[in-house]
């Protein structure tokens, strides 16, 4: 592993509090970093700002249906006559903010299932694991799909239901890194004073877990994005008439000869959005686990024990 | 340096020999319990997610037009009225006799036929099968070669220009949603730019996809564009490994030819973790059918689970999802099993 930031190897245990902040930053300082995190940046911006300067409402119809780029629609009609630019603009947002409370849910879910199963061992461990691996038998698509069919399409679900189905994939994660760290002296020098478990979870074991974490929670957002975009694609997502850049590929397709900016601009930002965030996450695992490493866990998708902060 | 599989120990100098004297056959037996209790349970949540939790199928099925005559009616057909203990053990006994239940839209879901009568779900599904296998098995072996031959060219030629434009190229087309990629190969190939692909792959109930493989060359392509990153990068990985491992720099100094250091002595230790990840992808492609089969309107379990999902045909969702669980984890078997085999370290469970 030549390529640890050297005060991050020294100081692990003490410079937890901004260990993150270390990582990011030199992450950011080599060029796959400053690539990702630029084209995350630019459409994040579309996707914030866009809401706030799109020039017509997302659902007037101000153009005959596909109609070529005009002075008045500057990238054409969509299949219904709307303002595609404006849906582009409009598009975003929801899909961005629904990405991230997944991710989020997903990655706090995992994190407490795998600590737990590794530093409380026995039973626990056993029943939390074996949960697991049933719940990773569904394809998260496909998870996401059955809790659909049930309930409908909602906001709310689907972030549950993304979020639900990453969690067996980090708590696997998250345990064989956790077994890994409450394995080290500073961990049973801890538990010899006293300290309820639960603390020793959350202050000594996680903050270790940082590096790891990171990593992983770069690769759930990529997938977060994916599917809650692809869920929208095929209908099950953000529902209609708002505009989103899933639906928007969707419904203008059958176009893409006649206005092929209907289904290029969405296309195009869903495309920059999960590179961005993908090339950002192999700039931080790089830095973090090392090159030999990165490769490994990029192409399986997944950190393992071997990616503790030694 | 790091050890190239993932969550692998090397425990073989640790440990005593196995208890077993056949420890593949002793993995194989304990994988495939496992695997049969895990489905067992994946079972109950796929039956009480469908059926037993929120309020009722039959509402789910008739919505807000429903009567109480014809809600009444239907939950006698689905046998709502039972316990769920007895309803599951209906379904479950079914299931083991080959009998997946009724699909509850006439003429099934999507291309089944216009026929009104219904029809069970194993002669709807059944077609679909057969296409999505086929689809799977065409992209995973195509995206394989691909993968390997991508990823070793990518080691021998490490950190040259050709190396990184590679590696940083299926850097981003890993990140791309399936159906960017399939939408962008559209409009390449069956639209804007070119037009001498198909476009759609639509097949009828009695056509057979290798009849007409032609259709089946931009699903088969996007799939593999989205798997082949992974297949290079980890046998990119591997092989530049073992390239710097004491053992090959030993059968150099030892002056064998470099096609042999390469093919006896680097390549053999590269394959089980490029098992594991050739694993992972066709765990992948079994989630990434439902959105290709949709985007090129192919008629397989993929396009067929967002057709059922669409008609809320709860008995067609039920067997589509236990298909696809029961491959899962068959597959996580198989790639277990295998990379054991193949790996000359690897001889223990973990």
């Amino acid at each position: 592993m030549t390529t640890v930031d050297p005060a991050l190897a020294a100081g692990a245990y003490r410079v937890r509090r901004h260990e993150w902040l270390h990582v990011f930053r030199s992450a950011v300082r080599t060029r796959r970093g400053m690539i990702g995190l630029a084209l995350t940046l630019f459409v994040v911006a579309v996707a914030v700002v866009g809401p706030f300067v799109q020039p017509h409402s997302s659902t007037e119809f101000i153009t005959a249906p596909f109609a070529k780029p005009s002075a008045q629609a500057k990238l054409g009609g969509d299949v219904l006559g709307r303002d595609v630019l404006s849906r582009t603009l409009e598009g975003g947002w929801k899909l961005l903010l629904m990405a991230v409370a997944a991710t989020a849910l997903g990655i706090a879910l995992g994190a407490v299932a795998g600590v737990s199963a590794a530093y409380l061992r026995g039973r626990s461990d056993a029943a939390i694991m074996r949960t697991v691996d049933v719940f990773l038998a569904f394809p998260q698509i496909v998870f996401a799909l059955l809790l659909v069919s049930i309930i409908g399409p909602k906001a709310w679900l689907l972030v549950v239901a993304v979020g639900l189905s990453h969690a067996p994939q980090v708590a696997r994660v998250l345990r064989a890194t956790a077994l890994e760290v409450s394995e080290r002296d500073f961990v049973k020098a801890v538990e010899i004073t006293g300290v309820k478990r639960n603390e020793v979870m959350r202050k000594e074991i996680l903050p270790n877990l940082i590096t790891p974490l990171m990593v992983e929670s770069g690769l759930r957002l990529t997938y977060s994005i994916i599917i809650i975009a692809g869920l929208s694609f095929i209908g099950f997502g953000i529902q209609p008439p708002g505009a989103n850049w899933g639906l928007m590929i969707n419904e203008n397709r059958i176009g893409l000869t006649q206005n092929y900016w209907a289904v290029v601009a969405p296309a195009a930002l869903i495309a920059l959005l999960t590179v961005g965030v993908n090339t950002l996450t192999d700039a931080i695992a790089r830095v973090a686990l090392g090159v030999e490493r990165a490769e490994v866990v990029m192409a399986t998708e997944a950190v393992t024990a071997a990616d503790v902060t030694a | 340096m790091a050890n190239v599989a993932a969550g692998q120990v090397e425990v073989d100098a640790a440990l005593p020999r196995a208890r077993t004297a056949h420890p593949i056959r002793h993995l194989v037996i304990v994988r495939v319990a496992y695997g049969l209790l895990t489905l067992v349970l994946v079972s109950v949540i796929v039956f009480a997610a469908t059926q037993v939790l929120p309020g009722n199928a039959a509402y789910a099925v008739l919505g807000h037009t429903a009567t109480p005559a014809s809600l009444h009616a239907l939950e006698d057909e689905l046998g709502l009225n039972q316990s769920p203990v007895t309803q599951y053990w209906h379904w479950v006994t079914g299931v083991l006799h080959g009998d997946f239940g009724t699909s509850l839209v006439a003429g099934g879901s999507g291309l089944g036929g216009g026929g009104a009568a219904k029809q069970s779900v194993s002669s709807l599904v059944g077609p679909r099968l057969v296409n999505s296998g086929f689809l799977v098995l065409l992209a995973g072996i195509v995206s394989t070669l691909v993968g390997v031959a991508l990823g070793l060219w990518a080691a021998l030629r490490r950190d040259k220009f050709s190396d990184h434009v590679l590696s940083v190229g299926l850097l981003s087309v890993a990140a791309l949603p399936e159906f960017v990629v399939g939408i962008l190969l559209v409009l390449l190939f069956a639209s804007l730019v070119f037009h001498i692909l198909p476009g759609v792959s639509v097949l009828g109930p009695s056509q057979r996809p290798w009849d007409h493989l032609n259709l089946l060359v931009l699903p088969v392509a996007t799939l593999t564009l989205v798997t082949v990153p992974y297949t290079f990068r980890m046998v990119r990985a591997a092989t530049i490994e073992a390239l710097e491992s004491e053992y090959v720099e030993m059968a150099r100094l030892k002056g064998l030819s470099e096609r042999r250091v390469l093919l006896r002595h680097a390549l053999p230790n590269a394959v089980a973790p490029t098992i594991q990840v050739i694993g992972l992808n066709f765990l992948y492609l079994a989630g990434g059918i439902v959105v290709v089969e949709f985007v090129f309107a192919y008629p397989g379990i993929g396009q067929g689970l967002v057709n059922a999902v669409s008609d809320r045909d709860i008995p067609t969702i039920q067997f589509i999802v236990l298909v696809l669980a029961a491959f899962y984890v068959a597959m996580n078997i198989l790639t277990d099993v295998i990379a054991l085999a193949a790996s000359p370290r690897r001889r223990f469970a973990r």
